[in-house]
């Protein structure tokens, strides 16, 4: 499997860092209620197929990236700098 | 028998080689396979099971029988195909899975036994005693199990990893792949073109038709020097592309000099690539697949194309007499060259009664097929039966056909399943199975030699569209293009034993057997008669497996399905995958500016995360650890200590917001640190579960450089690099591990600034440099940076030099200290210096404790948000139940503690509903006079005083201890301010 990472260009996936669902990016504020930190830390989807990860590039540059991708035929469709993507959510 | 004037070997080299000790000639260009049959020896090996003698069926890499061991001691390479391993001179090769020898093999009664041996016979036989299973059955398993054997020597020999990126990646190198490969060559792309064979050409080097005016072997070999004199190709000979993988990966084995024997001179034995290619063209070929009859498996009884390959390639007839076999027109084919050789054809019997062949100067059979055979351990006749009875005929060759086989393994590697065809009787590969890759020629199902180049070509435009690159006009050249017609042949019916599968030696009978048995399914119907195993993985058999399955249950083929394809394609060596990553290159390795003295001082080194660290400096009279131990506790305690702390993460961290980072990571706060001033900060993930500790410094307004664990450095870093990407971007704060940029030493004990202020260009005292003091120094002329921190309860320092400096200071820091009655301390010392003085390591902070059970609750502020806080505070998190950080000493007769054991209360049994906690750490306190501990025991600040049960299960131990304090040293902590 290899990665287009936004700054490095096509890496093996043995340069990153595989964290999990890019809900991360998405902090509830401290008294946004149980509920709401619960989803945050503890819920995941687990989708056959489209899903959106968050990857270190922990052996090239260091970014944070949001990888869309698809759980059934292991396609990546897209990859952009979770900085990016963060700016865009505020 | 070497047939004169044929073949692609070389004659003017002559090699000679040894087969089971006896030795032999052959020609550079041979295989051990073909030489042997030139030397007119049949015999290469003995079946797995029944120990039948056998021969090679194939002249490739799906060879079933012709396994042989090369070479001896430590470098021995069993289970390598005779019909793929060059010769060179001075070969050594010998026969296996036979005692005392191939030609009389003890073993061969388990072919007596056969009745009793078929499908299921493990099952049924070693069910029961039970307790028979480890004592009897097992060790008959294991000894009767396997083929060839390991040395047992640990093998020195060079295996290497690699990577390689291409455009396109063409997989296989006969008329398909070289017109794929040419076209997009010559079309500006960047190729690979891999083939497992030695020449490349494919069947080309093995057939006798012509393509334009010249030989498909000539035509192949000019193509193939065009190829190799473009910049934008490669050629990998002897390439086995194993398996495709997500996103245009490919691996390969590439077998780098097992031809030459050599070792040595840079060369490894065999290379494992990994190939990041754009777009992949397969062209694979097919592999014939023989047919079941009675006893199908003696030696000089192989598959048509084979004989046609010996004797087109290698110039050798596997036989004086030779009869041909088969249910397609194909295998005509053979016949007629053998003919035109000058070798004697006895028959050629074809199943099909409308069969027609032109300029047959020898007996044609029609409507007939071979029912038995005659010979032990060669072939010596056939019984064949034709419509007017059954007859014998004289032969020491026989080359059948069942047809051809797509060899459609990679397309299945992603999950993918092949397509029936039954125009062609076989399966072929479905589209888009593997993305970015185009199927072409034999393997997807087109078998004219016109066909596959056209095939070729048009994959190459494919891929070239692909990729965006105009496709350059490629004539393609003259070439036969021969219909292919069959009729099904799978097994001819009759008694005695049929094999299917000459690798596990599966016969007809067996497969009915399963069906029988109600293992229908094909999966079922593999794991019970094992068909399709081994190093061939049912390269053979597959296919006329699942037909007699298929005709046994009653379905059709397309309903039985196939078993799941997996790589690697053909057997990769662990060796070859694992390359680099034994001994030294299993992790890389860390040091020290400081390893380097603390060899030179004996010091036995320990692993921390990747890093070394020495564990204590001997003395001489010392006899063990404790009393080095013990002796540089005391340097600490009592004059002054020095230790490499190099090893702890160090982030330096700058920018505005820098502070707001420190105040968002940590419990506590940092942007009220003053400058100049150290603080001791908690970090929890967001789970709200501790995450590190550490010191922070902070050097100026917008300046601080963290410490980290030595062994959370990465995880810290990776941490700071989430929140500041994907929480808080609008953050203007950068950092940077500063790790291995700075030597960093602890100097601890009351002789500390002493020893410091004899170095120091500035001198420094209590009001100057107070405890939590930081900042610039210059320490014998260079610039540095001293912390006043302490890891010890000591009056110690931290000094930070860059790391060219290192060892210079360290071995000058030693040498003073050992002038004032102290000297260099090791990880044991340090770790008993921090029990005494409760301070954590990731022994405590191990992923499941809070801030709450490190007794560390106060550090959370209160008056911002940071990582961790909302789920902190969770009850479950805070519960007084939960276990707490307690010290802990030995009071009953047993004055040991170890860590890992388990706490209970007086009086109860040790058993799981009573545990109470655990001892995370231990160490022997030369102060206290006794092990101390740290552990975590439920509601343990409660419980000071108290005397519980220790219990260690796996070491045997038990004694009584009482909880305490986790401070045992200076527990008013007035030293490290001194």
């Amino acid at each position: 499997m290899r990665i287009e990472c936004p700054i490095c260009g096509s890496r093996d996936r043995r340069e990153f860092y595989y964290q999990g669902a890019a809900v991360a990016l998405d902090r509830p504020a401290p008294d946004a209620g149980e509920a709401a930190w619960d989803s945050y830390v503890h819920l995941r989807e687990n989708p056959a197929g489209e899903t959106r990860d968050l990857w270190h590039h922990e052996g090239g540059c260091g970014s944070w990236l949001v990888v869309t991708r698809d759980t059934v035929t292991h396609a990546v469709h897209k990859v952009e700098l979770a900085s990016d993507v963060k700016g865009a959510m505020s | 028998m070497r047939i004169d004037g044929k073949g692609l070997i070389d004659r003017s080299k002559p090699l000679s080689f040894s087969f089971d000790g006896k030795s032999y000639r052959g020609f550079a260009g041979d295989t051990v396979a073909s030489a042997l049959l030139a030397n007119e020896v049949k015999l290469m090996g003995r079946s797995f099971k029944y120990h039948r003698p056998r021969g090679a069926l194939t002249a490739g890499s799906e060879e079933p029988n012709a396994l042989i061991t090369v070479g001896k001691g430590a470098q021995q390479d069993p289970n390598v195909r005779a019909t793929v391993q060059e010769l060179y001179e001075g070969l050594v090769t010998r026969s296996q899975n036979a005692w005392p020898s191939l030609d009389f093999d003890v073993m061969a009664v388990n072919d007596l036994a056969a009745p009793f041996l078929g499908a299921g016979f493990y099952y049924k036989t070693f069910m029961w005693p039970k307790k028979f299973w480890e004592a009897v059955y097992e060790p008959i398993i294991r000894n009767a199990a396997g083929l060839g054997a390991l040395g047992g020597a640990t093998n020195e020999d060079d295996y290497e990893r690699a990577y390689a990126y291409c455009d396109l990646l063409v997989i296989g190198a006969g008329p398909t792949g070289l017109m794929a490969a040419l076209t997009a060559a010559r079309s500006g792309a960047d190729v690979i073109l891999a083939d497992e064979d030695a020449v490349m050409g494919g069947r080309l080097n093995a057939e006798t038709g012509k393509i334009g005016h010249q030989s498909g072997a000539a035509w192949a070999a000019e193509v193939l020097a065009e190829l190799g004199a473009m910049d934008n190709v490669r050629l990998m000979t002897r390439t086995t592309v194993t398996g495709a993988y997500d996103g245009g990966m490919y691996g390969a084995l590439e077998r780098v000099n097992h031809h030459t024997g050599k070792r040595g001179g840079g060369a490894p034995m065999e290379t494992f690539w990994r190939i990041s290619t754009k777009q992949a063209i397969l062209a694979a070929g097919a592999i014939e697949r023989p047919v079941a009859f009675r006893n199908n498996d003696r030696p000089g009884i192989m598959t048509a194309s084979a004989v046609r390959s010996y004797l087109n390639r290698w110039g050798v007839s596997p036989g004086k007499s030779v009869t041909v076999f088969g249910n397609n027109d194909d295998a005509h084919r053979t016949a007629l060259d053998l003919s035109a050789a000058g070798v004697r054809v006895a028959a050629l019997i074809d199943s099909r009664h409308d069969a027609a062949i032109e300029g047959a100067d020898f007996p044609v059979y029609t409507g007939a097929e071979v029912c038995n055979t005659g010979g032990r351990k060669e072939l010596e006749s056939i019984t064949i039966r034709t419509t007017s009875g059954e007859q014998s005929i004289q032969t020491d060759c026989l080359a059948m056909s069942g047809g051809w086989n797509p060899t459609v393994h990679l397309t299945c590697h992603m999950n993918g399943r092949p397509t029936w065809r039954p125009d062609i009787q076989a399966f072929v590969p479905t589209e888009g199975m593997i993305p970015d890759m185009t199927v072409a020629g034999a393997c997807n199902g087109t078998f004219s030699t016109h066909g596959c180049l056209q095939d070729g070509a048009e994959a190459a435009k494919t891929a070239l569209a692909a990729l965006g690159k105009k496709p350059a006009d490629v004539a393609l050249p003259e070439a036969e293009d021969a219909p292919y017609t069959l009729s099904p042949l799978w097994a001819v019916a009759g008694k005695g034993r049929a094999w299917l599968d000459f690798q596990n030696d599966v016969s007809v009978k067996d497969v009915k057997q399963a069906a029988t048995e109600n293992f229908r399914s094909v999966e079922h119907m593999k794991r019970y008669t094992t068909q399709g195993m081994a190093t061939d993985q049912g390269k053979n058999s597959n296919v006329g497996a699942l037909a007699v399955l298929a005709d046994a249950t009653g379905r059709g083929i397309p309903e039985t399905g196939t078993t799941t394809f997996r790589p690697p394609y053909s057997p990769v060596a662990i060796a070859a995958m694992g390359a680099g990553a034994q001994g030294k290159g299993f992790a890389p390795q860390r040091m020290t500016t400081s390893h380097k003295a603390s060899l030179r001082m004996n010091a036995p080194m320990i692993e921390a995360g990747l890093w070394y660290r020495p564990s204590y400096f001997p003395k001489s009279g010392e006899t063990n650890w404790r009393q080095s131990c013990d002796r540089e506790v005391g340097y600490v305690r009592n004059a002054v200590g020095v230790c490499d702390v190099s090893t702890l993460g160090k982030i330096d961290i700058q920018g505005p917001d820098a502070a707001a980072l420190l105040d968002f990571c940590y419990t506590n706060m940092f942007s009220t640190l003053k400058e100049g001033r150290v603080r001791y900060g908690l970090m929890l993930r967001e789970d709200g579960y501790v995450l590190d500790d550490g010191t922070c410094a902070r050097l100026g307004e917008n300046h601080y450089v963290m410490t980290t664990t030595t062994a959370a450095a990465g995880l810290v870093m990776r941490h700071l690099d989430f929140v500041t990407q994907c929480l808080h971007p609008e953050w203007q704060v950068s950092f940077t591990s500063v790790t291995e940029q700075w030597a960093q030493f602890a100097v601890a004990g009351p002789k500390s600034r002493e020893l410091l202020n004899r170095l120091l260009e500035t001198e420094i005292d209590n009001e100057s440099w107070p405890f939590m003091a930081c900042g610039p120094a210059k320490i014998s002329g260079v610039d540095g940076r001293l912390f006043r921190i302490s890891f010890s309860g000591e009056h110690a320092y931290e000094v930070a030099v860059p790391a060219r400096y290192g060892a210079a200071l360290f071995d000058l820091l030693v040498e003073r200290a050992n002038q004032m009655g102290g000297g260099a301390y090791g990880m044991e010392a340090l770790n008993v210096l921090r029990i005494e003085k409760g301070f954590l390591t990731h022994a405590e902070i191990e992923g499941r404790a809070t801030a709450f059970d490190i007794g560390m609750q106060g550090m959370m502020s209160q008056k911002k948000d940071f990582i961790g806080k909302t789920m902190a505070a969770r009850p479950g998190l805070v519960d007084e139940d939960r276990p707490q950080l307690v010290g802990l000493k030995p009071v009953g007769a047993v004055k040991k503690l170890t860590a890992g054991a388990q706490l209970y209360p007086q009086g109860a049994d040790a058993v799981a509903n009573n545990l109470e906690g655990h001892i995370s750490s231990v160490g022997f306190s030369p102060d206290v006079g006794t092990f101390i501990g740290m552990g975590f025991l439920k509601r343990g600040r409660d419980r000071m005083g108290e005397v519980i049960r220790m219990v260690d299960h796996v070491r045997g131990l038990e004694t009584d201890v009482e909880v305490c304090n986790t401070v045992f040293v200076d527990q008013e902590g007035e030293r490290v301010r001194g």
